[in-house]
C-alpha cells in the first residue's frame, strides 16, 4: 500500500531528475558548467527572501490555473480556456475592486475575489453548455472564448477603462481591496494570496475526493453512460465542471491584481499563466496537493532561470527545454513507470 | 479415452491435425496455459470448453498466431510450427471465426470474403467480377449459400456468421477455430450452422468449437477437452460422458445445471407498461406499442433475438431513454419520463445489458462502483458528503457475500474479470440497502459468464423473486428465460408476439416467434387461453 501511496510522486521527481540531466548535457554543449548553472538556479529560487517572494509570488496564479486545469481533467474535461476565464476574472473584478475603496478590507477583498470567480465561471460555462446541449467540443469552444476574452480586455483597458497614457492600463484598485503584504524586500511584496491558493486547493482536494459532488463529477468524467445510468444529471455535471474550472482560473486572474503592484489591469495580464495550468495539472498528475508542488516547481524554473541568464550568461531557454522534458515525461508516463518498475524487479531478484 | 494416449506413443503424428505439446504461457498476474496438451484429430468436431479465464482463448490465439507460447510446441498435420503472426497460421491452413464479426458494414458480401486478398486485373485493379465468382463457386462448393451482392448491412446475423466462415475457407482453411459461434444466434439458425458445421466435416475440414454451451458439445462434438484454471483436466470423447460430469470438469466442484425453484407466488402487479413507443438513437420508432405487466413474486421474461427493442423497452422503464408514448406506472404511480434517479428513489433497480458501458465505472475501484447509484443515500452520505467507513463497510459486506475475486473493494472495477464485474452489479443491484426494490430489471445478467457465476447469479435472481421483488428479465439466452421465467413474452420487431408460459411451449415454437411468428400461428390449437 505504502509504494503505492508514494508512486504518483515518484513518477514527477523522476521526470524532473531526468530533464536536469539531459539539459545539462545542452549546457555542457554550450560550454558551460552544469553544476554551477543549477547551482545558480537554486540560489536564484530560493537563495534568500526576496528571492523566495519572488518564486511564491510567480507560484500562487499558477496553483490556480493548475487547479483550474486539473479540477476539469479529473471530471473528464479538458478546460484549455483558463487563459481567457483568468483574463474575464482579472477584469471583471479589478472593476470591483477599483469600485468599493469605501468598504473596509474584509468585505471589499472577499468581494473583488467573488466577482473575479463568477466571470471566470460564467465565461466557462459558455463552453459547458455549448457542450452539455450542443455536443461542441470544448477544446475548440475555449479556445474560441480565449480569443474573444483576450479582445474584450484589450478593448477595456484601451478605451472605457483607460487611464494614463503609454502602455494601456486601467486605474488602480481601491486600496482597501489590496491584499495584506505578509514579506516587502525590496520591489518585491508578498501577500496572503498564497496562502488563499493553498486553501483553495485544499477546498477542491475535500471536494474531489470527500464529496458526494466530486464523486458525481469524476464518474461523470469516467463513463458518462455509467454516470447516467446511476442517476447523475450528466448536463448539469458539465456545466457545473467547467464553471468551477472557470472560477478557480478566474480567481488566478483577480488574485493577482489584487496581491501584486502595480494592481492594475493591463489587458494582456495573463502571460500565458492559463495555458501554464495545463502544464502544471499534467505534472501534478491533477492531484490539488501534487499542483502546489508542481506550481512551485514551474516558478522556481521560471525565477531561477532569469538568476541563470544574469549570473551564469546561460540562456534562459534551458528551462523551456526542461519543462518541455518533464511534461514529455509525466505525459508519456509509461516510460518512467517502465524504467522504475525494471529497476524494482532487478532489486527485487538479487 | 486412452486409445488416445497410445496412438500419441506411436509417432503416427498425421492423425493429427493439430498438436500443442506442453505449451505454457505466462501473463503478468497469472499463468494462463499451464503445460496444456491439445490434440484434435483430422476431421473430427471437437469441443473446447472451461469457465472464463480458464485459458481457452488464450490456447486458441497460440494456435493463431496472435501469441507466441513462452513454453512447449504446436504441430500441424505433424510438422512442427512456430508462428509469428496470424499470416503464419493461415499459410498452414487454419483460419479463424471470433465472436465479433470482423466486417465492412457497407461492402457486399462477396467484397467481404476477398477483402484483403483480392483478385486483381493486371495486377492492379480490384477485379469485382471474378470475385463474384470465385465467392460463388465457394459458396456453392460448401453449400453456404449467400446472395454474393447483398450487403453486410442488409443480412441476418446467422448470414454474416456465414460469411466470415466463407473468408476463412477463401483462404484455405482446414482448421477452422469457432469462438462461441451460437451465442449471436437464434435456435433456428444455430441449427442451420451446425448443419453447416456438419458438411464442413464431410468435406474433410477439421472443427474447433469453443463454447459455454454443454448442449451443444452434446450435439455435435464428436470429443471435448476440458479447460480449467489454465490446465487441461480431460479429454473425452462426447459419446462417453454427459453434461453433469463436463460441468464438474469445468467447475472442479457439482453443479446444478437446472435452477432449482420452487413455483413463484405472484402477487399483485407492480410495474405496468402500457402502449409504450419508443425510438432508437436513429429515431426509428424501435418500441411499436409494447403493453406488459410485473407482479410481485414473480419473474417476467423477454426473449427475442437480440435488436428487436429490448434494449430500447428497457431504457424507457428504467429513465434513460424518453417514451415517444405511452404510460410507465410502478406501484401505480407515474414514471413515464422520469429520470434514471427518480426511478431508482421509487424502487426500481436495474441490472443493465451492457456492464462495461452502462453499469460500471471501470476506473473506479469496486466500493465507488457498489454504490453508483445509492450515492446520494444515507449512510453511503449525508449532507453531501461520501462516508468511506459506510461505503468501504457495505462493500466489503457485498463482496463476501457474492464472493467477487478478489475480495478487496479497493481493487479497480476494470481490473477484475468479465464474470466478477458482473457479480459486483448484480450485488449492488439486488440488495436490500439503501432501499428494498419493489421491481429488478435484469438485462442479460448471465452474458459472457461461466457456470458456476451463472449457478450463482440465478439463485440471486429466483431468492429475489421469492422476496416478492417483481423482476422483468431480458435475455438473449433461450435457456436461461426458460429456466428462471413464469411467464414469457416474445419481442420481434418492437412487437409482443405473444405471451406464452415455459412448461407449454416448446424451444422451437418459441424460436419461430422470435423469428416473426405470432402465437396463434406457432400455437393454433392454444387459442387465448394463456391466463
Amino acid at each position: 500500500m505504502n509504494k503505492n501511496k508514494l508512486y504518483p510522486f515518484l513518477v514527477p521527481l523522476v521526470s524532473v531528475l531526468i530533464a536536469l540531466a539531459i539539459a545539462s548535457i545542452v549546457i555542457i554543449l554550450i560550454g558551460k558548467n552544469p553544476i554551477y548553472a543549477y547551482r545558480v538556479m537554486v540560489v536564484g529560487a530560493f537563495g534568500g527572501a526576496e528571492q523566495l517572494a519572488n518564486t511564491i509570488v510567480k507560484m500562487t496564479p499558477l496553483v490556480l490555473t493548475g487547479l483550474a486545469v486539473g479540477f476539469g481533467f479529473r471530471a473528464g474535461i479538458f478546460n484549455i480556456g483558463a487563459e481567457g476565464q483568468m483574463a474575464m476574472g482579472a477584469l471583471i473584478g479589478s472593476m470591483i475592486a477599483m469600485n468599493v475603496g469605501f468598504l473596509p478590507p474584509f468585505l471589499s477583498i472577499p468581494l473583488a475575489l467573488i466577482f473575479g470567480m463568477l466571470a471566470g465561471a460564467i465565461w466557462a460555462s459558455i463552453a459547458g453548455f455549448l457542450k452539455a446541449f450542443t455536443g461542441a467540443h470544448e477544446v475548440i469552444s475555449t479556445i474560441m472564448l480565449n480569443w474573444i476574452a483576450a479582445n474584450i480586455a484589450i478593448f477595456m483597458v484601451s478605451g472605457p477603462l483607460a487611464i494614463g497614457s503609454g502602455t494601456p492600463k486601467s486605474p488602480e484598485i481601491s486600496e482597501s481591496s489590496k491584499l495584506p503584504i505578509i514579506l516587502k524586500v525590496k520591489a518585491t511584496e508578498m501577500s496572503i494570496a498564497i496562502f488563499i491558493a493553498v486553501m483553495v486547493a485544499i477546498v477542491i482536494y475535500i471536494l474531489l475526493e470527500k464529496s458526494t459532488l466530486g464523486y458525481e463529477l469524476k464518474g461523470v468524467g469516467f463513463n458518462p453512460y455509467a454516470a447516467e445510468y446511476g442517476g447523475i444529471n450528466i448536463k448539469k455535471s458539465i456545466i457545473l465542471t467547467m464553471a468551477i474550472s472557470g472560477a478557480l482560473a478566474g480567481m488566478a486572474g483577480i488574485i493577482d491584481i489584487l496581491g501584486v503592484p502595480p494592481h492594475r489591469f493591463v489587458g494582456e495580464l495573463t502571460g500565458g499563466r492559463g495555458f501554464d495550468g495545463i502544464t502544471i495539472a499534467l505534472i501534478g498528475r491533477n492531484h490539488p496537493i501534487g499542483i502546489i508542488f508542481a506550481a512551485l516547481l514551474i516558478a522556481s524554473l521560471r525565477t531561477g532561470s532569469n538568476a541563470m541568464q544574469i549570473t551564469a550568461q546561460i540562456p534562459n531557454d534551458i528551462v523551456m527545454i526542461i519543462q518541455g522534458i518533464v511534461i514529455f515525461l509525466v505525459a508519456a508516463e509509461r516510460i518512467v513507470a517502465t524504467l522504475l518498475r525494471y529497476r524494482k524487479r532487478r532489486g527485487e531478484v538479487i | 479415452m486412452t486409445k488416445d494416449t497410445e496412438t500419441n506413443n506411436q509417432t503416427n503424428q498425421s492423425q493429427y491435425a493439430v498438436e500443442m505439446k506442453g505449451i505454457v504461457k505466462r501473463f503478468p498476474s497469472v499463468v494462463a496455459n499451464d503445460h496444456v496438451d491439445f490434440n484434435v484429430k483430422k476431421g473430427e468436431i471437437h469441443a473446447l470448453v472451461g469457465e472464463n479465464g480458464a485459458g481457452k482463448t488464450t490456447l486458441m490465439n497460440q494456435l493463431y498466431g496472435l501469441y507466441t507460447p513462452d513454453e512447449g510446441s504446436i504441430h500441424i498435420n505433424g510438422e512442427k510450427v512456430s508462428f509469428k503472426g496470424p499470416k503464419d497460421a493461415i499459410d498452414k491452413g487454419i483460419g479463424m471465426v471470433h465472436q465479433h464479426f470482423m466486417l465492412v458494414d457497407n461492402q457486399t458480401i462477396a467484397e467481404n470474403v476477398v477483402l484483403g486478398s483480392e483478385p486483381k486485373s493486371f495486377s492492379m485493379f480490384f477485379n469485382r467480377a471474378k470475385s463474384k465468382s470465385l465467392v460463388k463457386e465457394l459458396s456453392d462448393k460448401y453449400k453456404l449459400l449467400v446472395d454474393v451482392d447483398a450487403n453486410i448491412e442488409d443480412i441476418s446475423v446467422g448470414m454474416q456468421q456465414r460469411v466470415e466462415i466463407l473468408k476463412i475457407l477463401y483462404r484455405g482453411a482446414d482448421i477452422l477455430i469457432f469462438d462461441e459461434p451460437t451465442a449471436v444466434l437464434t435456435p433456428q439458425e444455430t441449427d442451420e450452422l451446425f448443419e453447416v458445421l456438419g458438411l464442413l466435416q464431410k468435406q474433410g475440414k477439421t472443427i474447433i468449437f469453443i463454447t459455454h454451451k454443454l448442449n451443444e458439445v452434446m450435439s455435435i462434438t464428436q470429443r471435448v477437452t476440458v479447460m480449467r484454471l489454465g490446465k487441461v483436466t480431460g479429454s473425452v470423447n462426447t459419446s462417453e460422458t454427459n453434461p453433469k460430469e463436463l460441468a464438474e470438469m469445468m467447475v472442479g466442484r457439482e453443479v446444478l445445471l437446472r435452477v432449482e425453484k420452487e413455483p413463484a407466488k405472484p402477487k399483485e402487479k407492480v410495474l405496468e407498461v402500457d402502449n409504450l413507443k419508443v425510438r432508437d438513437n436513429r429515431n426509428l420508432l424501435t418500441v411499436k406499442g409494447i403493453s406488459l405487466d410485473v407482479r410481485k413474486g414473480e419473474i417476467l421474461g423477454i426473449a427475442g433475438v437480440a435488436g428487436n427493442g429490448q434494449s430500447e423497452l428497457i431504457e424507457a422503464i428504467t429513465g434513460l431513454r424518453k417514451a415517444e408514448a405511452g404510460k410507465i406506472k410502478l406501484s401505480g404511480e407515474d414514471l413515464t419520463d422520469a429520470s434514471p434517479l427518480e426511478v431508482r428513489l421509487k424502487g426500481l433497480n436495474h441490472i443493465p445489458e451492457d456492464r462495461l458501458r452502462r453499469g460500471l465505472i471501470t476506473d473506479y475501484p469496486v466500493f465507488y462502483n457498489m454504490i453508483l447509484g445509492k450515492h446520494e443515500s444515507k449512510p453511503f452520505s449525508e449532507e453531501g458528503f461520501l462516508n468511506h467507513d459506510a461505503i468501504k463497510k457495505y462493500a466489503k459486506n457485498l463482496t463476501e457475500k457474492f464472493d467477487v475475486r478478489p475480495n478487496n473493494p479497493e481493487t479497480l472495477v476494470g481490473t477484475l474479470s468479465g464474470g466478477n464485474q458482473q457479480k459486483v452489479i448484480v450485488a449492488r443491484e439486488l440488495d436490500n440497502q439503501p432501499r428494498k426494490p419493489k421491481v429488478a430489471v435484469i438485462s442479460q445478467p448471465t452474458r459472457g459468464l461461466d457456470i458456476g457465476a451463472i449457478e450463482f447469479i440465478h439463485k440471486t435472481i429466483i431468492s429475489m423473486r421469492d422476496e416478492g421483488i417483481g423482476i422483468l428479465l431480458v435475455s438473449m439466452e433461450l435457456d436461461e428465460i426458460f429456466s428462471l421465467s413464469h411467464r414469457i413474452i416474445v419481442m420481434y420487431e418492437g412487437e409482443i408476439m405473444g405471451e406464452v408460459t415455459p412448461d407449454r411451449i416448446s424451444r422451437e415454437e418459441i424460436g419461430l416467434m422470435m423469428a416473426g411468428h405470432k402465437k396463434a400461428e406457432v400455437l393454433p390449437e392454444s387459442g387465448d387461453n394463456n391466463e
